[in-house]
């Protein structure tokens, strides 16, 4: 093999690569945070009492998670506009993701939900609580905190999907990545740095989010 | 009618379309066989190995996990090249699904060795069976059954992230959808489809596992 | 007169095709103190849940204060009252778990003052000040800043009887306070009971501890298949039972 490295020639755009590293966090962040919004609803829709609730928030998570996100990904961008419901690239990756982050979100609180113990909701109805002071105040911050390692992970890999953005041409730390590859043709040296690039970050991310986790967890 | 009119069109392109189909399932049936065997070793040496042995096996492992399949496929694809393997798009892919896989399956094959309590191995060795005994007619088994519902959810995974072949020209099921998109503008009912068709393989995989997880779950 | 502090009249509730009380009847006046004994299923435990409705009655009344708990009648049919009635009136009585049920994501002190801020409506500081008179009446003012997963169970049962104390109630619900306790743990829990009973709280309790019943009671009921079997003063009760049934109960708990 003859190939010569040359990382100066990817170096130069390192920033253009970083900038859109943070891109990809950011487009995360506001994806989980709007995906936990979405879970919440459907986990407590998928233990509800209404059978029609429970058919949908389950026909939501089933259709979402059997469906590959490139494919998401499309239809928001490409096919939504037909019907008249038009989003910018990155306002369109936001809401896919968001709709993909809340279809597993969903999993993950029902799962949490209904680890909880009956006692706690009780324990609130008996101090004068309503059904839905229960939840604000006790259910969900418990679940939240319960939960918080799943979400972590959850977090990481939706962070690594947003890779997928540069399908649709938002400019991610993926999309700059194959913009340097094809004009300086540093193949090698380009794929390693975005790639090592995502595993640092991964790493970073994990270690941060273990840092908060203890931090949240409840003392015991 | 659009609706009349896409079926038309989907009809009209049956067989490329079904070729689309067969090479999803080609793609990621054979990612997940080489993939399942490479994660087994992964998994074992990550196990058993020795400490400077896990060590690289963990690197691996965790450089896979935090890449993006689509950076992988990405890179495979353009290192591949470059380093004189002349692989096509459609072996290139599978080649970097197939990392993908190991590396997924080398993490639940250690987890689930690991979660079988060591009292297992004491008892074991207490009746004096040999480590090959021990693996094979007590961790195995044990193992192999926590695995499973896993390793399905990693299959569905891989027929999801299949679809990233289209975007270095493979054409499977996604790609050959977009084909007919492109000659009749047809993008939400055929991004529908091609979702639903989606959907369905990863469907009956799932149904198909939690079928066999029954058949062979331990009687409580 | 005013009206009782607790009047149930004639309380059915079935589980499915299981009918587990099978028509109650039970007043208490201001300062009483009643003890449900019996084995297990016998209802107790249902009993003393219907009277903040954490189960749903489907026949009878059960009235506290006057007024009727979580039903009324509207045109000769008996309706579900909303939601946030039946918030206000599960706050006029206060319950004391099993398994004390504290907030785990909450300090001891934030237990206390959780119902005080939402339901009663309190400025923060006056909860807190609430919350810190009934928290030193049970010994734990010391561990308020403690999560509940650092108190020992006998810790948290007193912290979660001051969190339903702390509310006002008018009537005290117990529901086996002791039984999910190590054994050493039970006094220290049983003495702030009898304390309250002493200050003369209106109690219901259903409980195990026989010697307890029988030493802070002004009844007690023995209940029975779904039914009361025999209730009275304690001594009456305990020294003289007039059925098989309670003899053999008495027996087996080995009250002496």
């Amino acid at each position: 093999m003859d190939y010569n490295f040359n990382f100066a020639a990817v170096w130069r755009d390192f920033d253009l690569l970083m900038s859109g590293l943070g891109l990809g966090l950011i487009l995360a962040v506001i994806s989980i945070a709007i995906g936990c919004f979405i879970g919440l609803l459907a986990a407590f829709g998928m233990l509800s009492k209404n059978r029609a609730i429970r058919w949908v928030s389950a026909g939501y998570v089933s259709a979402i998670r059997n469906t590959p996100i490139l494919v998401l990904i499309l239809f928001t961008f490409f096919a939504l506009p037909q019907l008249g419901i038009r989003f910018g690239k990155i306002e369109s990756f936001i809401v896919t993701l968001s709709v993909y982050s809340g279809a597993y979100l969903t999993e993950v609180f029902r799962a949490g939900l209904i680890a909880l113990p009956t006692g706690l909701r009780e324990a609130g109805l008996s101090i004068g609580l309503t059904e839905f002071g229960t939840k604000l105040n006790l259910i969900i911050p418990v679940m939240f905190r319960n939960v918080l390692p799943s979400l972590s992970n959850n977090f990481i890999s939706l962070f690594k999907d947003t890779s997928l953005a540069a399908a649709i041409a938002v400019p991610e730390l993926t999309f700059y990545a194959r913009k340097i590859n094809v004009e300086t043709f540093r193949v090698i040296e380009t794929w390693m740095i975005a790639s090592l690039m995502y595993v640092l970050a991964c790493y970073v991310i994990a270690a941060v989010l273990r840092q908060v986790e203890t931090r949240l967890a409840i003392p015991r | 009618m659009e609706i009349v009119r896409a079926f038309d069109a989907i009809w009209a392109a049956r067989w490329p379309i079904l070729d689309g189909i067969a090479n999803t399932l080609l793609i990621s049936g054979l990612s997940i066989l080489f993939g399942t065997a490479l994660g087994v070793g992964v998994g074992l040496l990550l196990s058993y190995g020795g400490r400077i042995v896990r060590f690289f096996v963990r690197v691996y492992s965790d450089f896979l996990r935090g890449t993006p399949v689509f950076v992988l496929i990405l890179a495979c694809f353009y290192i591949l090249s470059v380093i004189g393997l002349q692989l096509t798009a459609f072996q290139a892919g599978i080649f970097a699904l197939m990392l993908f896989c190991s590396s997924h399956v080398g993490e639940i094959v250690r987890g689930a060795l690991q979660a079988i309590p060591p009292g297992q191995t004491e008892a074991a060795k207490s009746i004096g069976l040999t480590f090959r005994t021990t693996f094979f007619s007590v961790l195995l088994p044990q193992a192999l059954r926590q695995i499973l519902p896993t390793w399905v959810n990693t299959a569905t995974e891989i027929v999801k992230a299949s679809t990233l072949l289209s975007i270095i020209g493979v054409v499977e099921l996604l790609l050959s959808v977009q084909q007919v998109i492109s000659r009749t503008y047809l993008s939400l009912e055929l991004y529908f489809f091609a979702g639903f068709v989606f959907f369905l393989i990863n469907f009956v995989i799932e149904k198909a596992g939690r079928i066999v997880e029954r058949k062979i779950a331990i009687p409580t | 007169m005013s009206s009782p502090v607790l009047e149930i009249v004639d309380l059915h509730k079935r589980f499915g095709a299981l009918e587990v009380l099978k028509g109650i009847n039970l007043t208490m006046h201001q300062g009483d103190v009643v003890s449900l004994i019996g084995s297990s299923g016998s209802g107790k435990t249902t009993l003393l849940r219907c009277v903040n409705l954490l189960e749903e009655y489907e026949d009878g009344v059960v009235a506290v204060a006057g007024e009727q708990i979580g039903y009324t009648k509207k045109n000769g049919k008996r309706v579900r009252l909303s939601e946030r009635e039946i918030a206000r009136q599960r706050a006029m009585t206060g319950m004391a778990f099993q398994h004390f049920n504290l907030f785990p994501h909450m300090t001891a002190m934030h237990n206390v003052m959780l119902g005080l801020i939402k339901t009663r409506r309190m400025k923060k500081d006056e909860a807190h000040s609430v919350a810190e008179k009934w928290l030193e009446r049970v010994g734990m003012l010391a561990r308020r800043d403690h999560y509940p997963g650092q108190l020992s169970g006998g810790q948290q049962q007193r912290v979660a009887i001051a969190r339903a104390i702390a509310m006002n109630p008018q009537l005290m619900l117990f529901d086996e306070v002791t039984s999910a306790l190590d054994p050493e743990l039970v006094n220290e829990v049983l003495s702030v009971v009898r304390d309250l009973a002493k200050d003369g709280m209106t109690m219901l309790l259903v409980t195990h501890e026989m010697q307890f019943a029988h030493d802070v009671s002004s009844k007690v009921i023995f209940m029975d298949d779904g039914r009361i079997g025999e209730e009275g003063p304690p001594d009456q009760l305990f020294r003289q039972p007039k059925s098989e049934r309670l003899a053999a109960f008495l027996k087996s708990s080995k009250f002496s």
